[in-house]
């Protein structure tokens, strides 16, 4: 879908003018964009470093744990914990694509190494947790930047998916990106904050009330029009493309980031 | 239950226990084949929602009320016994008399025989979810006691030998056609008919139940209630509700008895500032309910002369000794979480097992019921966690930590079966999966078998044969992308180098940064 811009040139870098100069970040792909959506971190890294970001991809990071914990299996998720709070430890910004993987970092790694009695984990975890951000919360946040130079030219609806509305909270930074990129036409989803019914295991464990969901979640998305259906997550994205697809729908899922990492030159 | 031998006095129920019910899965599934109830309940639900919005968004001290109504709750449930204590003894100076009922059976007991003592075989009801819980109207019927529920919803229920669906819309699951059927048929079998012209006019049909219902509320000796609300510094109960049929149960009769829950009880009649704000809004969606009625035991000359209390533990110190999971009793049974639940509002009541139905009885149901039974392993389940609920809650339940939490205790509750049930392919598939994401270097060499083929998930299944949670449950209606010839972290590696490690800090420009040539 995107192709990345390249990091900064030397020019870039010298002008200083760019948000991002100066600043490492530690990017957190999530295993479930790692293994299944590579597009994703790949346009992550093209955003950030367009605004001057140095990104850093800290190999020993696996996975948020989130599966193991929502399912009900606590000592599972810790091996996940302690993985990301060593993968992580040196870095100031820890920035993932992914709402929901966020929130879990940030609001059950530090009660799971609580539950293991071993005080440096839990320093640990809550010391990376306060660092972690959804890459909409790093680009409004802390560079303060809402238009990062994009282009899409398409018609889009978004979905604000139940966890980085509700768990990481990213409130409207991501309508703020995307009414910044060049070309959008933004139409409102009706129902928009109704969950689409993934659920982590949820979709598998009660598969027949999590499609009944994700058709009415694809019944709006339809009626809007849109050729894409934007979210911050990849999950929720399956599952609303997964029926879209069933469907035979023309309507595109794509993540917020590849929007955000689009550019004219790209696209020409 | 006493089903053929004897005439019953009233409509009977469905046959069958609720705790017997199936698991979520399995009845949601029976439940979401019901297309009339889905559009019920979708209309009802949204109808609500919309408005309990508009009402809650007029205040703009709305989350200083809600942080209040937790602060209440939270010091009732740090000193339960002693607020209790103190509501006992200003009841009991106020005339009334105090019952203490360890469990349903108990409680069930007690009413039965202050009833008996009485002479009466019939009571009128003020709509109670203690008293469904505790399925106290099979327990009269049993011993020959006729209860007969006065308010429109529960009595639309008790007429369709039906169960409740919801907590504060009992009959959320009908449409007014099916209340016109069920009045014609069977409210002449129990009392006053119906008219035979009635047709479905709301108000047509709220007349037939008026007409239905006034010569019980004229003869009726005894009344039973539950309380929203017990005020330990006054010895108050408190009644809230729409209709004005509660109100006749609680002035009318000789002999009131209530049977209220241990987590009701307030520590002031200050307090009430606080709930009578929270709870007609979350609930009904109205800035102030029609009808509150309080009483402070018996009054010479005014009202029932026989007044008595129930107070019911019936699992409710099982959950008060958990200290996560006895934030759930804080919940003053406002219904907004059911109201605002995508999944609740896919299936309905019914589905959970229990009189308490969405995310409160998917919390509330397995610690007072405990997690034996198949249905209530089931209830932390039913949630995708999206926390709508926990967002409206007026009493900040986190009811999603809270499902994650009891998600838990039902997996640990499995693992401690292993000696006796079958081995469960889901905590094998969950120790190893956990063990993968222990290493990057193993993750990588499952994503290596992923890369070929089959996914993230798939690589599961190959290595484990049969699941409880079969993936064919997500391809019957989804289709699932081919998975990508190359992971992200395969790509960096080829086109960045290898990346400084945790040994390498941050902030120094450590190491080189390989351009990417493309
Ligand atoms: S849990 Fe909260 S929202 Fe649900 S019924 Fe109880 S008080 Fe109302």
């Amino acid at each position: 879908m995107s192709t990345p811009a390249g990091p900064p040139t030397a020019a870039d870098a010298a002008s200083t003018s760019l948000p991002g100069t100066g600043i490492t970040v530690a990017l957190f792909a999530t295993c479930v964009n790692d293994t299944l959506f590579p597009g994703t971190p790949k346009a992550v890294v093209t955003v950030l470093e367009r605004l001057g970001c140095r990104v850093v991809f800290p190999r020993e990071q696996t996975c948020c744990g989130q599966m193991f914990t929502n399912t009900g299996y606590f000592d599972e998720a810790l091996p996940s914990v302690r993985a990301y709070a060593k993968a992580f430890a040196d870095y100031d910004y820890i920035v993932g694509p992914s709402g929901s993987c966020v929130g879990a970092v940030r609001d059950q790694h530090p009660m799971l190494a609580r539950r293991t009695g071993d005080p440096g984990l839990v320093v640990a975890s809550e010391r990376v947790a306060a660092r972690t951000l959804d890459l909409s919360e790093f680009l409004v946040d802390v560079l303060g930047v809402t238009d990062v130079g994009a282009s899409f030219p398409h018609r889009v609806t978004y979905h604000p998916t139940c966890h980085s509305l509700r768990v990481t909270r990213v409130g409207d930074r991501p309508f703020r990106l995307l009414r910044a990129v060049r070309g959008l036409d933004l139409v409102d989803l009706p129902e928009a904050e109704q969950c689409c019914g993934f659920g982590g295991t949820f979709s598998l464990k009660n598969a027949d009330v999590s499609v009944a969901m994700a058709n009415d979640k694809a019944d709006n998305v339809v009626s809007t029009g849109a050729e894409y259906v934007v979210a911050g997550d990849n999950s929720c994205l399956l599952n609303i493309g997964g029926v879209l697809a069933r469907r035979r729908s023309s309507v595109t899922p794509i993540h917020l980031a590849e929007i955000l990492a689009s550019t004219e030159e790209a696209a020409s | 239950m006493s089903e053929q031998t004897h005439q019953r006095l009233t409509p009977a129920p469905p046959s069958g226990q609720l705790i017997d019910s199936p698991r979520f899965p399995v009845a949601a599934k029976h439940e979401l084949g019901n297309a009339q109830q889905r559009a019920n309940l979708r209309h009802a639900t949204h109808t609500i929602r919309d408005k309990r919005a508009r009402v809650v968004g007029e205040l703009d001290n709305w989350e200083q009320l809600r942080l209040a109504g937790e602060a209440i709750k939270n010091k009732v449930l740090r000193n339960l016994p002693d607020h209790l204590v103190r509501l006992e003894a200003s009841l009991t100076a106020n005339g009334a008399t105090v019952h203490w009922a360890r469990d349903a059976a108990e409680a069930n007991r007690i009413v039965v025989g202050l009833v008996q003592a009485t002479g009466s075989h019939e009571v009128v009801k003020v709509k109670s979810m203690a008293t469904q819980e505790i399925e106290l109207n099979e327990a009269l019927e049993d011993a020959g006691i006729a209860a007969w529920e006065t308010d429109l919803a529960e009595l639309i229920v008790q007429l369709g030998h039906d169960r409740p669906s919801h907590i504060l819309v009992p009959a959320i699951h009908r449409n007014r056609t099916e209340v016109r059927d069920i009045f014609r048929e069977e409210m002449g079998r129990y009392g006053t008919p119906a008219p035979p012209d009635l047709d479905d006019n709301p108000a047509n049909l709220a007349n037939a139940a008026r007409g239905h219902l006034r010569d019980k509320f004229m003869r009726a000796k005894v009344a039973v209630s539950g309380a929203n609300f017990a005020i330990a510094d006054t010895g108050s109960l408190v009644v809230v509700e729409s209709e004005g049929n509660g109100r006749m149960c609680l002035t009318l009769p000789d002999t009131l008895i209530s049977v209220v829950g241990v987590e009701k009880v307030l520590p002031s009649f200050d307090d009430l500032e606080v709930f009578l704000q929270l709870l007609p809004r979350s609930s009904t969606a109205e800035r102030m309910n029609p009808y509150t009625s309080i009483w402070s035991g018996r009054r010479e000359g005014d009202g029932p002369q026989d007044v008595h209390v129930v107070l019911l533990d019936n699992g409710r110190t099982r959950a008060l000794a958990d200290r996560e999971g006895r934030q759930a009793l804080r919940c003053i049974r406002c219904s907004a979480c059911l109201n605002i639940c995508p999944v609740f509002e896919k299936v309905g009541g019914h589905a959970y097992g229990s009189v308490y139905p969405g995310p409160i009885g998917a919390i509330l149901n397995p610690q007072i019921r405990g997690t034996a039974s198949e249905v209530d392993r089931s209830l932390p389940f039913a949630s995708t966690l999206c926390g709508a609920c926990g967002d409206v809650c007026p009493v900040r339940i986190p009811i999603p930590e809270l499902l994650v939490h009891l998600r838990h205790e039902v997996v640990e509750a499995k693992k401690a079966d292993h000696g006796v049930h079958l081995p469960h392919a889901e905590p094998l598939m969950m120790r190893s999966g956990g063990w993968v994401m222990g290493d990057h270097r193993r993750l990588e060499a499952a994503q290596r078998a992923s890369t070929l083929g089959g996914g993230l998930l798939g690589r599961f299944t190959d290595h484990l044969g049969p699941l409880p949670w079969p993936l064919s449950a997500w391809t019957s209606a989804r289709d699932v992308p081919t998975p990508p010839t190359e992971t992200f972290r395969e790509w960096w590696r080829r086109v960045r180098g290898d990346d400084p490690g945790p040994a390498a800090s941050g902030d120094t420009p450590a190491g080189h940064t390989p351009e990417e040539t493309r």
